[in-house]
């Protein structure tokens, strides 16, 4: 039966992975991921859930135990944050490399130092080029639904990929949120029995991660960037089908507020829904402006990126981390590139908030809309909430 | 913690027989001449048959047996990294027997990793420990060849005391490395897994017996194998076998096992060799004074003085 | 030095994976070789350790019951000589 229930939004991830059957949970505790993998081992020690559960000794170790879970042929689990994500940093690479898909819910944590426990999204923008899949989720709904189709896009035979799902840490991760949980049927309908390509098989010898000598290295490194490359129509296709399934609407970029503002803000994760009320007050009050979400991180999605901001004059951009000796944040970076040279390409105002954990509140997205239009915000970029002598 | 583990049962390898048990590495690897190594994981192997995972550590064997697109594995094979072996063969395990569980594998492979002594002892340590700490079904075996041979004989925790090597290299301020041999096997054996063992391709049948066990035992396994490096070592390639052989017969490298925390020696020297003879073949001693050998010698007395204790202490109380 | 692609990226496993177990076979190591074990087959008695020992795992039982190397493979390490308990092998240079 669907329920509706109150719940954290931990909790709710747990739910989801347990619903999804994995075989393998490799993981190791950091705050504010903790509670999903907490649940998840108890969903195991009850018998709920019938999967291994490897409490592993560190995140170096919980990506490497998933790669090798991965390549002999089970659906596999893992979640970290911050430090942890730096600590897998070198397998993440191999994972994507190997054409292991897995999931991974990333709770979003600054990077230390100095050491901070609070959300940001330095953790992850450090992580841009692994090769993963990279979604952003915005409230506990999508959380649950995306963890599901996470599965769904990786383990795809055009995907074969890992995904990362990230949701911010506390903001998010720690809420209690109102969500419907499916039946189980349905989710089984959804997200099919996960058949891998290439296992560790004793009956079909395969040798997984040979020496990539000079002759083939390019080679290698060019069929994985394809497969993420073509992922995105496959992102889109499972996003038609959840929406079908769950009654949603998501896209890998969507709009919010005045589609024809010159002014639009962009967002990405959970800050997402503060902007919204921001403009949607601005909206009410007779003021054009609109917002633009990214939920597909990598592969970015360029061509609907633009078309979703088709006529606008300037961009707001929000970040969550700082990309020192760049002169923006990384989703800045990412939307120059994708407009340069482009005729109709707006102007792209910069502003990094929330790091750290700084508060940002619904007034100060309307603060951000007026000085970026009375040209008072950096040309590079603001750290917003900066205390400064200057 | 003592428990007793009755390995009798085991098949024992018939020194005639060895040439029949086909090698999971096939000919056409590209290890130096006259390795050590790569002998002995032949041997591992050849007891482990065609019913095998291997997760390989980044390492000489990891290179030498996997330059795309040729393999020497006839067996299923995975290297993802240099720290991690005992992680991803932790991850295999768990993954096949959670499918063995659920029907989708019908059968339980024997899971082995292999690392070298830096992959061991030094950057793979954590990895290592959390596997055997966790019980995991799996032999992890570590070829010792005592320094970083791949990169070009840098020391490791492994290498032993007064040996010379591109990171702790003689000269007039110092004897080479300076620090004694991390004691593995019996880290290892600490954390309280049925079976740990040491072992030489100088002594096949006893090294393949080793496997055999470490194999039967329900639970992690621990394999500390001798590896000759005549690349590192500065030693004649045909010389691999005579100084793994001198290595244990002057009781520097002693064949023992630890079944279920029982210490026992599984090959009792009745003549030990000067380590002398042992040190004087190799280049990495070359520079060793009179004095330094004694100093070894002691060392080397005092450790198997140890390991008999340890062999006394940890036996099994004479029935009445 | 500039090091030709052996593979377009199409053709190549997923995950640049081998799938041919023990292929590595097709390289033919005993041109590494500058001596050659030769047997004396008066003395050998059969003992099989020079094939335990092989690190090439090169040397098997041929139909005459001798024990001999594969020199496609044979790497001219001479381990086999030095530990054949009669001598049986000496390594000789070998005219190529
Ligand atoms: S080691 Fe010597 S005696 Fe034994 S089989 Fe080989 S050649 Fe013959
Ligand atoms: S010389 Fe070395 S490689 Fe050649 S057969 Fe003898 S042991 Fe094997």
């Amino acid at each position: 039966m669907t329920k509706r229930i109150g719940t954290e939004v931990s909790l709710a991830v747990a739910d989801a992975v347990k619903m999804a059957k994995p075989d393998v949970i490799s993981a190791y505790p950091i705050t504010p991921q903790t509670h999903i993998v907490e649940e998840l081992s108890e969903f195991v020690a009850n018998g709920e859930l019938d999967a291994e559960y490897i409490p592993v000794e560190s995140e170096h170790s919980a990506m490497s135990a998933a790669v090798g879970a991965a390549a002999a042929g089970a659906r596999v689990y893992t979640a970290t944050s911050s430090q942890g994500l730096a600590l897998m940093h070198e397998i993440l690479f191999i994972a994507s490399s190997m054409r292991l898909p897995m999931v991974m819910t990333v709770a979003n944590r600054s990077i230390s130092g100095p050491i901070s426990i609070w959300n940001d999204h330095s953790d992850i923008m450090a992580q841009r080029d692994i090769g993963w899949v990279q979604l952003f989720v915005e409230d506990g709904q999508e959380a649950l639904e995306l963890t599901w189709a996470a599965f769904k896009i990786g383990e795809d035979k055009r995907v074969l990929l890992p995904v990362a799902v990230n949701m911010d840490g506390f903001i998010l991760s720690h809420m209690i949120e109102p969500v419907v949980i499916p039946e189980q049927s349905v989710v089984d309908g959804f997200l099919p029995e996960f058949e891998p390509q290439l296992k560790l098989d004793p009956a079909d010898p395969v040798t997984f991660g040979p020496v990539g000598v000079p002759e083939v290295y390019l080679e290698a490194k060019k069929q994985c960037e394809v497969a993420l490359n073509g992922s995105k129509a496959v992102v889109k296709e499972v996003l038609d089908d959840l929406n079908k399934t769950f009654g949603r609407n998501y896209d890998l970029i969507e709009t919010n507020g005045n589609t024809g503002a010159e002014t639009r803000i962009v967002t990405m994760g959970s800050l997402g829904e503060s902007v919204m009320t921001a403009v949607d007050r601005m909206n009410g009050d007779g003021r054009e402006v609109g917002q633009i979400r990214i939920r597909l991180w990598r592969p970015f999605p360029a061509e609907e990126f633009i078309e979703a901001a088709k006529g606008a004059k300037r961009l707001v951009v929000i970040d969550r981390a700082i990309s020192p000796g760049t002169g923006c944040g990384p989703v800045a970076q990412e939307l120059k590139s994708v407009f340069y040279g482009r005729p109709d390409a707006p102007e792209i105002v910069n502003v990094i908030a929330g790091i750290g954990g700084r508060d940002v509140p619904v007034s100060d997205f309307v603060k951000m809309v007026e000085m970026a239009e009375k040209g008072e915000l950096a040309e590079t970029y603001t750290l917003w909430g900066l205390n400064s002598d200057a | 913690m003592l428990r007793d583990i009755d390995l009798s049962g085991v098949a024992k390898t018939k020194l005639k027989e060895i040439h029949t048990m086909e090698s999971m590495v096939s000919s056409g690897h590209r290890a130096c001449q006259g390795c050590g190594e790569v002998l002995a994981m032949g041997m591992v192997t050849r007891v482990a048959g065609p019913d095998t995972v291997v997760c390989n550590a980044t390492g000489c064997m990891e290179i030498i047996t996997s330059p795309f697109p040729e393999t020497a594995w006839k067996v299923p094979w995975i290297h993802v990294a240099f720290e991690n072996a005992g992680a991803v063969g932790a991850g295999v395990e768990a993954g096949i027997k959670a499918l063995h569980r659920k029907g989708k594998v019908s059968k339980m492979p024997n899971i082995i990793c292999f690392g070298g002594d830096g992959a061991t002892a030094d950057i793979g340590f954590g990895s290592l420990s959390g596997a055997m700490e966790r019980g995991h079904n799996l032999l992890y075996v570590c070829l010792d060849n005592e320094a970083y041979m791949n990169t070009g004989i840098q020391r490791s925790s492994s290498t032993p005391y007064g040996a010379s090597t591109t990171t702790s290299p003689c000269g007039s301020a110092s004897i080479g490395q300076h620090t004694q041999k991390k004691n593995m096997p019996q880290i290892i054996a600490a954390h309280g897994v049925p079976y740990v063992a040491t072992a030489s391709p100088s002594h096949p049948t006893d090294l393949m017996d080793k496997v055999a066990k470490a194999l039967a035992v329900e639970g992690p396994a621990y394999l500390h194998i001798y590896s000759p490096c005549p690349t590192g070592w500065g030693t004649k390639g045909e010389k691999s076998i005579e100084i793994a052989r001198l290595a244990v017969e002057s009781n520097s490298f002693p064949l023992y096992e630890v079944v279920g925390g029982r210490y026992a020696i599984t090959k009792k020297i009745k003549k030990v060799k000067p380590i002398q003879d042992y040190l004087k073949v190799q280049r990495r001693f070359r520079h060793l004074t009179d004095r330094d050998i004694a100093f070894i010698q002691e060392g080397v007395d005092n450790s198997f003085e140890q390991l008999e204790r340890l062999c006394a202490a940890t036996a099994k109380p004479e029935e009445e | 030095m500039s090091k030709q692609s052996i593979c377009a990226w199409q053709k190549l496993e997923l995950g640049a994976a081998i799938r041919d177990p023990g292929n590595a076979s097709a390289l033919k190591t005993g041109d590494w070789r500058t001596l050659v074990p030769v047997l004396d087959e008066e003395k050998c008695i059969k003992c099989t350790l020079c094939a335990i020992y092989c690190p090439e795992f090169c040397i098997s039982e041929r139909e005459d019951g001798l024990f001999r190397p594969d020199l496609n493979y044979c790497k001219g390490c001479g381990i086999c000589a030095n530990e054949c308990p009669k001598s049986a092998i000496s390594m000789v240079m070998e005219d190529k």
